[in-house]
């Protein structure tokens, strides 16, 4: 059999394609891409949610907030190792992130104006990922299935706080029942772009779900959304801004509204609020640590020296 | 209010403020392993002032752990005066952290041997997180001070620009002179020399000089504090100062 005929009966008998396998340069690039955009998803995805530690309202939800922008912190970790074993170093892909050649997903683009926004962010974001995350446990790349199967544990465990954090919110005072309201408001359609671009305009889904990298298309996976997140807006008593949202039964789901897809693109190319904000704060992060970069780096071999003349002395 | 009680609450807003001066870090650090790193010295700390407030709670009978934490004003506040100053550049944010970790681990071992209850349970798990503090802080110290010629010289500044506020660790206030009489803590004081040799150890290992002016400046643990606490306040209380009585 040639490579490519047993990199094919691989993907078609389910076996996990791992680092030192053969792979054909497209479905490589393809993960590189990515696994990258995924890990820096995670990384600018600090920014919305590290902006209200420090006002959150109790000791507990601050200490579980500053817990869970940690984790996402650890997701890109993991993301950045499984991106790595295809040959992609980290301090590259940074780089990309940094001078804003790669993408990240646009959610973490819009603002948190309010603690409301913590709860929102929790329950549609973290589950909208959850979605989107957890086909990803079973892909055929070996190391970024296996680094899903970490995150996604976390995932569900952020979506339960956000959950909570909404019901304290839905259970309370007018003000803060509104305060909800109008997180949802905000969140609700910038949720739904999470999926990606509608099927017929989407380029990378067949590829990708002939290599089983991916093993849902977009539209599927935001209907699959809506179905689950309407009986949970219900339950909190809040209302989903789509006048167009309707229960079908001939297809046992939700009928929703369109996206705005200008917005949609506007975003992704730039133009979101926060674009701007979000990578120039990377950029301050980055800049502002280069010294001490340069200076675990310098001790490091210092270090390293001195071990050597203290053995061979 | 009684010593016990203001001691508690002095330990409680110890951790709550640097926690809540290392949660500033979260996101903008330089490399992510140390947004973790430093994300998990703030959620120990966090963890310890809650513990505080909570055994305070009890102690006080009325105020519960967020009215403690969220509804007290500068001047009831009774914090280090260290632990407010600002972040300022890794350095800075580096050497307040070393100065209060070794301070911190000193206290809490003599916690260990406290004869009130509440606060030796508190240090039995706090003292295994600070251990790692002290280990985390100290290995900076060393790596930035013996690293580059602008880390040396970073470092060195941010010592300098530190030191003035450490004295106050070893004053013992009316609080603590109360709780010192009856047997319940150790002179902060008596571990003054043991403090002074370790900072000595690490930082002559950083290749780095010891200031030689007395730190003079106190006044925290009595609710006299710097421009700086009023700032970290208004941030961390807006939601409770803005809508009293609720629940989150
Ligand atoms: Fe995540
Ligand atoms: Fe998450």
């Amino acid at each position: 059999m040639t490579n490519e005929e047993i990199f094919e009966k691989k993907i078609q008998d389910e076996v996990r394609i791992e680092p030192k396998d053969w792979m054909p340069e497209a479905y490589r690039k393809t993960l590189i891409r990515q696994i990258s955009q995924h890990a820096h998803s995670e990384v600018v995805g600090m920014l919305p949610e590290a902006n209200w530690i420090t006002r959150a309202p109790t000791l507990r939800r601050k200490a579980t907030l500053l817990a869970k922008v940690q984790d996402e912190a650890g997701h890109g970790l993991y993301l950045y190792s499984a991106m790595e074993t295809l040959g992609m170093p980290r301090s590259q892909a940074i780089d990309d992130l940094l001078s804003g050649k790669a993408k990240y997903s646009s959610i973490f683009n819009y603002p948190t104006l309010s603690w409301a926004d913590m709860g929102t962010i929790g329950w549609l974001v973290d589950g909208a990922a959850i979605l989107n995350q957890v086909p990803l446990c079973r892909t055929s790349y070996g190391p970024y299935a296996r680094a899903m199967v970490r995150v996604c544990k976390e995932e569900s465990f952020h979506q339960r706080q956000g959950f909570e954090i909404m019901q304290s919110l839905c259970e309370g005072s007018a003000d803060q029942k509104a305060m909800a309201q109008d997180a949802i408001n905000r969140w609700w359609w910038p949720t739904l772009m999470m999926f990606g671009p509608r099927d017929a305009e989407s380029g990378n889904t067949e590829l990708s779900m002939k290599w089983r990298i991916k093993r849902f298309t977009n539209d599927e996976l935001r209907q699959k959304f809506v179905d689950m997140m309407v009986p949970q807006a219900q339950f909190l008593g809040l209302t989903i801004p789509d006048e167009k949202l309707k229960w079908n039964a001939d297809k046992n789901g939700y009928d929703f509204g369109d996206v705005d897809w200008d917005e949609f693109w506007k975003v992704v190319k730039g133009q979101g609020p926060c674009n701007k904000q979000r990578l120039e704060a990377r950029n301050k992060a980055h800049d502002q640590g280069a010294w001490v970069r340069e200076a675990a780096a310098a001790y490091a071999e210092k270090r390293a020296k001195r071990e050597k003349i203290g053995a061979s002395a | 209010m009684n010593a016990l009680t203001d001691y508690t609450l002095h330990l409680a807003d110890n951790q709550l403020i640097l926690g809540q001066r290392l949660c500033e870090w979260c996101g903008h650090n330089f490399v992510l392993e140390q947004d973790i790193a430093m994300s998990n010295i703030a959620l120990d700390l966090i963890g310890q002032a809650r513990s505080y407030y909570q055994y305070a709670s009890k102690l006080d009978g009325k105020k519960s752990e967020d009215d403690l934490a969220m509804l007290r004003g500068e001047r009831e506040y009774k914090n280090l005066l260290l632990l407010e100053q600002p972040n300022g550049d890794f350095a800075n944010t580096l050497a307040r952290q070393f100065f209060y970790d070794v301070f911190h681990l000193f206290q809490l071992e003599d916690h260990l041997k406290s004869s009130d209850e509440s606060l030796r349970a508190i240090a039995e798990k706090a003292v295994k997180e600070v251990r790692y503090h002290v280990t985390w802080s100290s290995e900076w110290m060393i790596r930035l001070g013996d690293g580059t010629t602008e880390s040396h010289a970073r470092l060195q500044h941010a010592v300098n620009k530190i030191w003035m506020w450490t004295g106050e660790m070893f004053e013992a206030s009316a609080f603590e002179k109360d709780l010192i009489e009856k047997k319940i803590i150790s002179n902060p004081k008596d571990f003054k020399l043991s403090w002074d040799q370790k900072i000595q150890e690490i930082l002559t290992e950083a290749t780095l000089k010891l200031p030689l002016e007395e730190p003079y400046q106190h006044g925290g643990k009595d609710g006299l504090h710097t421009e700086h606490l009023g700032y970290i306040l208004a941030e961390m209380q807006s939601l409770q100062r803005t809508y009293p009585g609720l629940a989150w």
